[in-house]
């Protein structure tokens, strides 16, 4: 009796409670929604929302069908040169449409990527080694206090008048729109990273430490068999909120600077003021809330992979 | 493996003869333009119909007929896109006509862009929010059926910001860019109706344009301006298409006067480049030109019968992306008033025709003319000074070979340009103005003298 019993609470903890909250959160969204009246129509509810997800797949299949039209017309004008002038290299060159909703998913989520582990990789020796040293704590730490509240809008234009003023290339490797909004997502979620990191290594246990001394590792032994594992769970808490910024800079960044993204899919969408906007909005909000709780839910499974502490990964 | 040498040096020499023998037969042909030296190139544009030629140009494929392979990227607003024009970001971009001869004269942002392909005439409307509309309309003389006479000058406005002044209450409107068209236009409007839209004083570093200002004008990007509008921001705005056809649909303002009414035929928009660019890559810039005449031309081909199927093109959320029937309703020769008040204006939008395209030197000068009369100049300048600046920024000697390349290769006949040979760049002076002063683009500092508002001769703020 008392088995089942917990089974099922656990099935209605699990399964139950959050279907009922969604499914009040999509009434209440949808009552609402028909009473809110703006000047490009009411306020999308879940329907119109669906409907534009499928019609937004609709452009992304016509979108792939030019791209194939595109590159087919490429190659015979490339050969038609060629036929004209045997040195002539043909080159095939990306497709120039626009981008669709999903590619602009995929540019995003890119871009967030990297943007993150560059950040990850300058905060997590940088922290490890404030926790180790204390005046360089004290000489950092004031630094990352104060960048650490500044907002990405106004990162935004110094990354981007500094970005424009040192890469310059003619064949550039990426593009600076993709390295300013690297860099701004770098520059904010650098600081929860360094943050953590620091305090981590700097609570570690007095008797792992204790244990160091008495077995004189060197250095860099210490930090890999003591200091790293001990500190896993607060560096992973600290890379689980930097991922969370990370994410939220990088959409703030697309819609000001325009770079390629959801984030200027939605700006792009605002500024048309078609009668479809707003639910097209409404699904990419939908859309960057899904991928933030999926980068969360990725983090939080590595963590647990490589944390020894198990209970620091909880939800 | 010696032998290997001789053959493919003698390989070499053949496929070289034979490089130079296809070359030649080449340029025997007709003097054509060569391969574009840079292939892959980004335009930029702000979401506006007048955007047109660009995206025609791609959909239509004549970039691609001319060898190059264009992403064209809306932008945020035109400083964003005049920033991204210097700094090598976008290749090439529609412009404000201000901007690139502001740029170049280094007022704002000190940039040498040239311009050689104007993309339009007209295009533009001034609307004011309801509010506005309700009190100036008794003002305003009304025709047989009870239809307010178009056109309507900035006289009927005056009580309506007397009366607000007396409250004091401020009257502000929005136009997009401090050197743009829209805040010349408005400027010219509110002047002729004898109400002071302010000085800019840029020595003093003032460049709010608010000095003894009874209308105070400000900066929103244009798809910004119906929203502005309605939030209560500002009380009318200057703006291209389809915005004012916007607030119409949204029942939020009334379109009073279009530029058309205010100069029949205004240039509008511009392509812009850097000059370094043009340089650098001669070939693709007359390739782009060529392009883009080809799509303004489609645009009036058959008087504007392609025109639905533009619209259709611009009402993709990648281009201005508002519905078909907004866009629609300007592109298509009429255009919208009050709500129902829809009346034909077949020339409101104008890419081709009346030499549309092409750069002149006096429309360079008029936008010079209007930043001294407003202070964005500061000092006087002689008439060489502003004829020296046009012709700096304005380069009709790129649309002249791009367009005899068109002729030559039978794509557009001759007698669809202006005749080059005798072409000196100057307009006939223009009558069309809605304070019926006469423009000539050869004495800049004679109409400055004809303006009743306005910075004269020895004036400095």
């Amino acid at each position: 009796m008392k088995v089942s019993k917990s089974i099922l609470s656990k099935i209605t903890n699990a399964m139950l409670l959050p279907v009922i909250g969604i499914t009040v959160f999509l009434f209440l969204w949808s009552i609402s929604a028909q009473s809110i009246h703006t000047s490009l129509g009411t306020f999308p509810g879940p329907n119109a929302v669906v409907k534009q997800f499928s019609s937004l797949y609709g452009e992304h299949v016509a979108e792939r069908e030019k791209a194939e039209a595109f590159y087919q017309r490429q190659e015979k004008r490339n050969v038609a040169k060629q036929e004209k002038n045997p040195n002539y290299v043909g080159k095939i060159r990306a497709y120039t449409g626009k981008e669709t909703f999903f590619d602009q998913i995929l540019t995003s989520l890119f871009t967030v990527t990297c943007g993150f582990l560059v950040a990850a990789i300058i905060a997590i020796p940088l922290g490890i080694w404030m926790g180790l040293n204390k005046r360089l704590n004290s000489a950092i730490n004031p630094i990352v206090q104060i960048f650490k509240p500044v907002s990405p809008l106004a990162w935004l234009p110094l990354v981007t008048m500094v970005v424009s003023a040192l890469y310059v290339s003619d064949d550039p490797m990426v593009s600076k729109s993709f390295l300013t909004s690297l860099i701004t997502v770098s520059l904010c979620s650098l600081w929860p990273m360094v943050i953590n990191t620091s305090i981590g290594v700097s609570s570690i246990d007095s008797d792992l430490l204790n244990v160091s001394k008495v077995l004189r590792l060197p250095t860099l032994t210490h930090i890999k068999k003591i200091v790293i594992p001990a500190s896993i769970p607060m560096i992973f808490t600290g890379m689980r909120l930097s991922f969370g910024v990370a994410w939220m800079v990088l959409i703030a960044a697309e819609m000001l600077a325009q770079n390629p993204g959801l984030g200027k899919f939605v700006w792009d969408e605002f500024q048309n003021g078609s009668s479809d906007s707003l639910a097209r909005i409404m699904a990419a909000v939908i859309v960057i809330g899904f991928i933030g709780f999926l980068l969360d839910r990725a983090m939080l499974e590595l963590q647990r992979k490589v944390s020894w502490d198990k209970s620091s990964a909880s939800v | 493996m010696n032998w290997k040498k001789p053959i493919t040096s003698s390989l070499k020499s053949l496929s070289l003869s034979i490089a130079l023998v296809c070359a030649g037969t080449y340029i025997a042909h007709a003097e054509t333009v060569g391969e574009p030296e840079k292939e892959e190139l980004k335009f930029g544009f702000i979401k506006l119909t007048d955007m047109a030629p660009i995206a025609i140009a791609y959909e239509n494929g004549y970039f691609e007929d001319e060898g190059l392979y264009v992403t064209i990227e809306a932008q945020a607003n035109w400083k964003v896109l005049l920033n991204g024009v210097i700094d090598g970001t976008l290749d090439g971009a529609h412009m404000l006509a201000g901007q690139p001869i502001a740029a170049t004269m280094g007022y704002g942002t000190k940039a040498h862009i040239i311009t050689p392909f104007s993309m339009d005439l007209n295009g533009n409307a001034i609307t004011v929010s309801n509010d506005i509309w309700k009190k100036m309309k008794p003002n305003i003389p009304k025709m047989a059926d009870g239809r307010p006479v178009h056109p309507i000058k900035a006289d009927s406005l005056k009580p309506v910001i007397e009366s607000l002044a007396s409250e004091g209450k401020p009257f502000k409107m929005g136009m997009v860019f401090p050197v743009s068209t829209h805040n010349y236009e408005l400027r010219y409007w509110l002047a002729a109706g004898g109400i002071h839209p302010g000085y800019y004083a840029p020595h003093k570093g003032d460049n709010s344009g608010q000095i003894d200002a009874q209308a105070l004008l400000s900066v929103t990007p244009p798809p910004q301006m119906p929203s502005t509008m309605e939030a209560g921001t500002i009380h009318g705005y200057c703006v291209g298409e389809p915005w004012n056809q916007q607030a119409v649909f949204k029942g939020i303002g009334v379109p009073v006067v279009t530029d058309y009414e205010i100069w029949k035929n205004n240039p509008e928009k511009v392509f812009g480049i850097t000059a370094a660019f043009a340089e650098k890559y001669p070939n693709t810039t007359i390739r782009l030109t060529r392009a883009l005449i080809r799509a303004a031309k489609w645009l009036d081909d058959n008087s504007n019968a392609n025109r639905p199927a533009a619209v259709k093109i611009l009402s993709q959320s990648n281009y201005v992306g508002a519905d078909y029937d907004v866009i629609a309703n300007s592109m298509t020769g009429t255009f919208e008033y009050e709500k129902g008040d829809k009346r034909a204006v077949p020339d409101f939008n104008v890419f081709f025709r009346y030499n549309a395209t092409y750069p002149y030197y006096s429309d360079a000068i008029w936008y010079l003319t209007q930043m001294r009369r407003w202070g964005q100049i500061s000092d006087d300048k002689s008439d060489q000074w502003y004829k020296d600046l046009a012709a700096k920024v304005y380069r009709p000697d790129i649309y002249a070979k791009a367009a005899q390349s068109l002729i030559d290769d039978k794509l557009i006949p001759a007698n669809e340009f202006p005749d080059f040979t005798k072409e000196n760049g100057f307009k006939a002076p223009q009558q069309h103005f809605i304070d019926d002063i006469v423009y000539d683009g050869n004495q800049p500092n004679a109409y400055l003298e004809k303006f009743k508002l306005g910075l004269k001769k020895g004036d400095k703020l």
